[in-house]
């Protein structure tokens, strides 16, 4: 089954067989005011010549309960889920807990900050920071 | 039921009731390929169940789910792609292809079955059949 990192690896092998990882539950440096646990989505953080995009896994959590901010250099991303869904339902066996999400990224500032963008589709949040000019690889022709 | 009776801390109660049952016994002889992606939480509503999936990235359309009497099928395609030229700082996201069949205590309706998927949460309603329910009996 090891089949990934062939070629440039723009499309990760979908022949490989899916594990399960158990979610992480956060550590905060400071307490939530709200009881209740927070996981750690997990994260992709990749870069190109334009924009840095950082993607997060979130499941649960709709659009009106996501919450980013950018303050001082760091991303903050809080996501809610809204368990009255569950109101009702007896738990009779179970794999997985649930609760809010949070995470927080440094960034560096050499972003365009109006221009930043989000997305969130199938649970998955995907930002978009794109880089400002003067920070964007110059091409230098050889005379 | 008892777990929503306090407002404030009801998330709590319900995670820890989530938490309980993850050690719990229960459809021991049950579950065929637990540990196989995706994982679930499988909760009772009166006479049915309720089978929910947490499949955040996968589309609609790469899901495939299949019933038939007491067995339940989830198989599909969870693909993770990067821009072409894209330097990749961090990769904590999985991909691949997944397939689990899972075995309910209940015959299942397959007429009745409905499945919602909505933000990376996939949700089965799994109506017991009618064959299945018990019967009560007078006591003459």
């Amino acid at each position: 089954m090891a089949n990934r990192s062939k070629g440039k690896g723009t499309d990760m092998a979908d022949k490989q067989e899916m594990a399960v990882r158990e979610k992480k539950e956060m550590v905060a440096r400071e307490e939530k005011t709200v009881p209740g646990r927070h996981f750690i989505p997990a994260a992709d953080i990749y870069e190109t010549e334009e924009a840095l995009a950082v993607v997060l896994e979130m499941p649960g959590v709709e659009k009106k309960d996501l919450e980013v901010a950018l303050e001082n250099d760091v991303l903050r991303v809080d996501g809610r889920i809204d368990f009255s869904k569950y109101r009702d339902m007896e738990p009779v066996y179970t794999e997985y807990n649930i609760g809010h999400y949070a995470r927080s990224f440094a960034l560096s500032s050499h972003f365009e900050r109006d221009k930043i963008s989000a997305n969130l589709e199938d649970g998955v949040l995907t930002l978009t920071f794109p880089k400002a000019k003067h920070a964007q690889p110059r091409k230098i022709a050889i005379g | 039921m008892a777990v929503f009776s306090d407002p404030v801390d009801a998330l709590l109660n319900f995670q820890a009731a989530l938490d309980a049952f993850r050690t719990s016994n229960w459809l021991e002889a049950g579950p065929s390929g637990v540990g196989a992606y995706p994982v679930m939480n499988v909760f009772r509503k009166g006479d049915d169940f309720i089978v929910i999936a947490e499949v955040p990235g996968v589309t609609k359309s790469d899901l495939d789910v299949q019933v038939k009497g007491r067995t339940l099928r989830l198989a599909g395609v969870k693909s993770v792609s990067y821009p072409e030229k894209a330097s990749v700082h961090r990769r904590e996201r999985l991909a691949g292809r997944f397939d689990r069949a899972v075995t309910m205590p209940i015959e299942i309706d397959p007429d009745g079955v409905k499945a919602e998927y909505r933000d990376g949460i996939l949700a089965l309603f799994l109506p017991r059949a009618e064959s299945d329910k018990p019967k009560t009996i007078k006591v003459a």
